[in-house]
């Protein structure tokens, strides 16, 4: 199972690829390696035949031919292992003096060169190969100066076989090497795997463990981790939001339910029947409301509506606001105070941010007690917009600020009020999507007390 | 009047029907697109009411397909599509109003009645708007009741023009705050109430008869009383 896995693996698949790469480069310099030995060899033995030729031959033009044998003599006797041949013949191929029995078969190139094979009857009669030169004296001698090519095999067998030993020792290193190396990429992967297979089986907590050098693999971990996180952040949120909307459309609709029931005791041409209906009615609506308002933030958070933007002038939306909750802010005798700068334009959609500004408007209303203040600011910066709307109602304490921006999160004092829960979630998805940073902060009225401050950057 | 529906929920159908069938209309059913092209073409209807998502042929290719053969009959699209891009679709395609699910009846009786009361005015320009003794001038721009001169804000006054122009007729929050307000949003409080109330006490107060009456649950009604 291991073996199939382990052929089947990547890295191994990459270690044997990587091992063939470098026997061939191996191979290709080792064969560089040989070749020029060889040929360097080569030069190096003819090189020191011309160099006894001329030797001799200058022997010869002093002493004659009995230099010529003299100093071949002395030459075989100095060193009687040496690869060297020496044969000096009469003009009719005569052997006169030398290591050679006879005067070699074989043609002679026109400069004189030529291979042939003889016995060395100094080892037993072997054969060898040699290289020899073939000089005319002036007197008619023939002069053969050679190497025998033992020295050249012997270095080429020791080439050969340093080269298959190298191959071997390439080969046996890569495929030791690769497995050892696949072996720990697979464990790494596998555990990956497993911590994967773990998750999906449900288990959403789990995490990939990282081995800490910070390499691709960890990295790859790290961010499978962060992936993770966000998914159980995002399963969490909705998670929450579902219990959310169970938990608080459950009241409406037990409170329509239980109206339903006591209208069935009730007979049709009662006033308090119609009265109930009419109430039942309502009590539909605003569960209805509730559920546009939730897929209204939906699809916005989905954000497709971006390629409906156009160019939005902010500060016409923001007057047309004040003007429709204007009415509202005076039956509680609420002054709306604006400073808003003459002309604000972004990019943007025009119902959605009317929608933002007005819930925010409504809530400011809502929460500012009668006689109270709400200050509006709109200005434009360098290359971006803000909209400030500060209240003098009871503000929102700062543990409570990321909440109340969660759909139906309604904070303890304003329980009793009417309203969904879901105002400052649907600003908060207009301000995503309009790439606005929304922030909540204190709004200083005096010393004792501080309202609260809402403003979107955009 | 004569209706056709376009609708292929059967719930949705009979439920539209046995509304519009109450109110005194004859209705017709087409439950898929083919059908209700054909129906569309070859019969006369005062209004539609179709369906934006129907098997066979979408809605608005069906209202593309009737305006294309020349007819204007007053169309009202339903659809769960609710945002104001598919909005412009379908009234782009020759639809007269759009209207999204889920609705209440009364805000589509609202609607149909107004695009049915436009299709048949003729459209001569009127400089005045009568209603009682409720007068509304339009070129002078001045609202008077039994002589006496009403003062009004710019955003009152269209929507006593607006109120005005559709006596008698169901007028819905939404409506009013789509055609005098212009925009698509869901007020978290009713602020068209107290718009509302504060206009009523500009043209009802000191007054006999009250002209603007709320309907519980469905909207406001301006109406001569007598």
């Amino acid at each position: 199972m291991i073996r199939r896995k382990l052929l089947h693996s990547s890295s191994f698949r990459l270690a044997l690829i990587y091992m063939a790469l470098f026997a061939s480069s191996a191979l290709v310099l080792l064969g560089f390696l040989y070749w020029s030995t060889i040929i360097f060899m080569t030069q190096q033995t003819d090189t020191t035949i011309e160099a006894d030729i001329t030797g001799l031959s200058e022997q010869y033009r002093q002493w004659g031919v009995n230099g010529v044998i003299e100093s071949i003599d002395d030459r075989l006797q100095r060193d009687p292992e040496s690869s060297s041949v020496y044969l000096l013949a009469s003009p009719t191929f005569k052997p006169l003096k030398g290591n050679l029995s006879a005067w070699p078969e074989g043609d002679v190139s026109s400069d004189g060169w030529l291979t042939f094979q003889f016995e060395d009857a100094r080892v037993g009669g072997r054969v060898f190969f040699a290289r020899a030169r073939r000089f005319v004296l002036q007197g008619g001698f023939n002069l053969l100066v050679g190497r025998d090519t033992r020295e050249l095999i012997a270095i080429q067998g020791l080439l050969k076989r340093a080269m298959l030993w190298g191959l071997v020792i390439t080969f046996g290193l890569g495929l030791i090497g690769g497995v050892v190396m696949s072996r720990s990429m697979m464990k790494r992967i596998e555990d990956i795997n497993q911590n994967t297979r773990g998750i999906i089986a449900g288990n959403l907590s789990q995490r990939i463990p990282l081995s800490g050098n910070n390499d691709d693999i960890d990295q790859l971990a790290n961010n499978l981790n962060v992936m993770l996180d966000e998914i159980q952040r995002l399963m969490t949120g909705i998670q929450q939001v579902s219990d959310n909307i169970a938990h608080d459309l459950r009241t409406p609709l037990t409170r329509l339910r239980n109206r339903l029931e006591s209208l069935q005791q009730q007979s049709f041409q009662d006033n308090a029947y119609n009265e109930g209906v009419s109430q039942c009615l309502e009590d539909a609506d605003e569960l209805l409301t509730t559920f546009a308002a939730l897929l209204r933030i939906a699809r916005i958070e989905s954000g497709g509506q971006q390629k409906s933007f156009s160019s939005v002038e902010l500060t016409e939306l923001v007057n047309d606001a004040i003007e429709l909750y204007e009415a509202l802010a005076q039956d509680k005798q609420i002054s709306i105070i604006t400073k808003v700068h003459e002309k604000v334009t972004i990019n943007g959609d025009r119902h959605l941010l009317f929608q933002a500004i007005t819930n925010l408007i409504d809530n400011a209303i809502k929460y500012t007690p009668e006689k109270g203040e709400i200050l509006l600011t709109l200005h434009q910066q360098a290359n971006s917009a803000e909209f400030i709307i500060a209240d003098s109602g009871p503000g929102i304490a700062i543990e409570e600020r990321d909440k109340v921006l969660d759909r139906f999160y309604r904070s303890e004092p304003s329980r009793h009020l009417p309203g969904s829960g879901l105002g400052l979630s649907l600003v908060k998805a207009v301000a995503q999507l309009h790439k606005a940073r929304l922030l909540l902060d204190d709004h200083e009225t005096d010393k004792q007390h501080s309202g609260l401050k809402v403003s979107i950057k955009f | 009047m004569k209706i056709l529906v376009i609708e292929d929920d059967q719930d949705v159908a009979t439920y539209l029907i046995k509304g519009l069938q109450e109110q005194g209309h004859t209705v017709d059913h087409a439950s898929n697109g083919k059908d209700g092209l054909l129906l569309a073409t070859t019969e006369q209807y005062d209004a539609m009411v179709v369906d934006r998502m129907l098997p066979e042929l979408d809605g608005l290719s069906i209202v593309k397909s009737v305006r294309a053969t020349g007819k204007n009959t007053p169309v009202l699209f339903l659809s769960a599509l609710g945002e104001v891009d598919d909005r412009v679709d379908g009234l782009q395609a020759g639809g007269d109003d759009y209207l999204t699910k889920p609705f209440a009846f009364s805000e589509l009786l609202a609607r149909l009645d107004a695009i049915l009361r436009r299709s048949q005015k003729a459209p001569t320009k009127t400089t005045t708007l009568q209603v009682a003794d409720l007068e509304l001038n339009l070129l002078t721009r001045v609202a008077q009741r039994s002589g006496k001169t009403i003062d009004l804000q710019p955003r009152e006054f269209r929507l006593l023009e607006y109120l005005m122009n559709h006596t008698g007729q169901l007028v819905t929050r939404t409506m009013l705050l789509e055609q005098v307000w212009d925009y698509h949003f869901d007020p978290q409080t009713n602020v068209i109430d107290v718009h509302i109330s504060r206009l009523r006490s500009k043209i009802d107060k000191g007054f006999e008869k009250p002209l603007l009456q709320t309907i519980r649950g469905a909207g406001y009604k301006l109406d001569d009383p007598s």
